[in-house]
């Protein structure tokens, strides 16, 4: 009776456990059966480097949207960037008890809080200074990152073997020499773990950036002009699309769907090289 | 802040006359994380002042209106969408932990693939579950805008969270447990329930609580699979917009701005109180 038991319930965490399995096939399956077929009517080619996105012509051209989607991430990132790994290297090697224990819980409510109140932020704050721009998108996706960034670095710094700062110091360095020229340095590939989650988190933010880019659909000239990501693309439009409007969207999807396993995987395969 | 530089600073300065690069970094270093914590203290108090004078009894009331845009709908189809998607999951998520930690045999290639498809989920942006709830709960199995639509989409975003806060919990249960259990003839089913899953509750629930907080700031998932009805979705299957969804709608129409400010403010202490509950119980690991 009880091996029997032993051996259903064995099964039900087996079956639980492929739940994660089934949903990844489902969303591929929804999306590229949904998706493809925009791509191949509209032609795969005009679809990626059309510059026009024109629905009411049935012109269905998404380079402006990558374009847009990399040029916020990438700004998100510079600014970003350097202020996560400093924090962490401060939280990691320069930071006193007392101050730790407010800058952790602090970094924990930055990545807590919603994308709709960054967004709304930025409308409140940022945009009345920069505009409804590139450049406030990048600025409220860089503190969004900052948590991710901040996070993966400082694990990545700490796991760092003590005696590499010890032994620069020994021979003479100042202690902030020894953080950034022995142990970061030695940290790298953690960090760039930290620095692609935040990539992947940048290029897949949606209310934000929807809230304070503009929205428009040309190709951004300068920072201070207003930019439409792959995000806000589907955001924006879902709601009123029909027929092959609708599944140009959702094609949208499956081009930030192979964008983001592309990072995944690299994030990953990083994971992987920093075990071995 | 200052508090440590009064102690280092004039030693450091001595110390550092000739060298200018390691100023600069530490100068950099302070001033980074500055910036972190003053971004977080500016949008917190900068919300609070600005929303605080605007919350008003009728932003409470109990139907929504365009005159009084009460928040009480969507507050309630918050806690529906998430009781119903933590129902869901944290069963879920915890058997798959269960199976990984305790189960799975050391090399099985299924568990190599869960764990991949595991981590694929946890990147995936909330749009692109958006459009997935969309086109099955939505167009497929015909569930429509509907409060059940954004429930299950939810449920799936945040599987990896519990998946992995569970499975982080069980591995920190000594082995001695578990080798203490089987000792005394005990099976694995009674040894997994009774000996190793108590001690890993409040880790558990801290992850929950996580995923509490993801469910409650989410919105992209949510346009287009709960839509945004304003009424109480008690009936799961009409459509109710959730809190977060509230807040940008009211922001983006731009005549509320008052009550998006009152609004934000009950979203950040709702999401504050749901991050000290769960640090709180993390610490509670780490010590016990």
């Amino acid at each position: 009776m009880s091996k029997y038991k032993e051996k259903i319930m064995g099964g039900i965490f087996l079956l639980a456990a492929c739940t994660s399995i089934i949903a990844v096939i489902l969303i591929c399956f929804f999306l590229f059966a949904n998706g493809i077929p925009a791509i191949k009517e509209i032609g795969i080619f005009k679809f990626l480097t059309g510059t026009d996105w024109r629905p009411s012509n049935d012109i269905y051209g998404i380079l402006p949207m990558i374009l847009g989607s990399i040029y916020v991430t990438a700004g998100a990132i510079i600014i970003g960037v350097p202020i996560g790994i400093f924090t962490a290297a401060f939280m990691a090697y320069f930071c006193p008890k007392k101050i730790y224990r407010i800058l952790k819980p602090a970094v924990n409510l930055l990545a807590g809080i919603p994308s709709v109140i960054y967004g709304f932020f930025g409308l409140v704050i940022l945009v009345p200074l920069t505009g409804n721009s590139m450049l406030t998108a990048s600025l409220i996706l860089a503190v969004m990152i900052l948590p991710s960034v901040i996070g993966v670095s400082e694990t990545a710094i700490k796991a760092v073997p003590k005696s590499y700062y010890e032994g620069a110091l020994a021979l003479g360095a100042t202690h902030e020499r020894s953080v950034f020229f022995t142990v970061i340095p030695a940290a790298k590939s953690g960090i760039f773990a930290g620095v692609v989650l935040g990539i992947g988190r940048a290029i897949g933010e949606t209310m934000a950036v929807m809230m304070v880019a503009g929205n428009s659909t040309a190709i951004p000239g300068s920072l201070f002009d207003g930019v439409r990501t792959l995000t806000t693309n589907i955001a924006i439009e879902m709601g009123y699309a029909q027929d092959l409007h609708r599944e140009a969207l959702i094609a949208t999807g499956v081009v930030l769907f192979v964008f983001i396993l592309i990072i995944n995987i690299s994030c990953s395969l990083i994971k992987r090289r920093n075990e071995n | 802040m200052n508090a440590i530089n009064n102690q280092t600073v004039k030693q450091k300065l001595k110390q550092y006359k000739n060298k200018p690069l390691s100023i600069i970094l530490l100068s950099l270093v302070i001033l980074s994380s500055a910036i972190t914590v003053l971004i977080l203290f500016f949008i917190i108090i900068y919300i609070l002042i600005k929303g605080i004078p605007h919350i008003t009894p009728s932003l409470f009331e109990f139907k929504y209106t365009s005159e009084n845009c009460s928040l009480t709908p969507a507050l309630i189809n918050t806690f529906i969408t998430t009781a119903l998607a933590l129902l869901i999951t944290v069963p879920l998520g915890i058997f798959s932990a269960v199976y990984l930690v305790e189960y799975a045999k050391r090399g099985n290639k299924i568990v190599g693939v869960i764990r991949m498809t595991t981590e694929t989920l946890s990147g995936i942006p909330s749009i692109i579950y958006g459009l997935f709830g969309y086109l099955f709960f939505v167009v497929q199995l015909k569930l429509k805008y509907s409060v059940l639509s954004g429930t299950l989409t939810l449920a799936i975003m945040i599987l990896p969270l519990i998946i992995r806060t569970t499975e982080e919990a069980l591995k920190s249960v000594p082995d001695s447990y578990r080798e203490g259990s089987f000792g005394l003839g005990a099976g694995k089913l009674r040894t997994v329930f009774k000996i190793v899953l108590p001690p890993a509750v409040p880790g558990i629930l801290s992850g929950v609580i996580l995923a509490t907080g993801r469910i409650v700031g989410e919105t992209a998932a949510l346009l287009y699979t709960a839509g945004t009805g304003t009424k109480a979705a008690w009936n799961i299957l009409k459509s109710g917009r959730t809190l977060s969804e509230h807040m940008y709608l009211l922001s983006s129409e731009g005549l509320y701005i008052d009550q998006s400010y009152a609004t934000a403010v009950v979203l950040i202490v709702i999401v504050a109180g749901l991050n000290a509950l769960s640090s709180f119980l993390a610490k509670k690991i780490t010590k016990g």
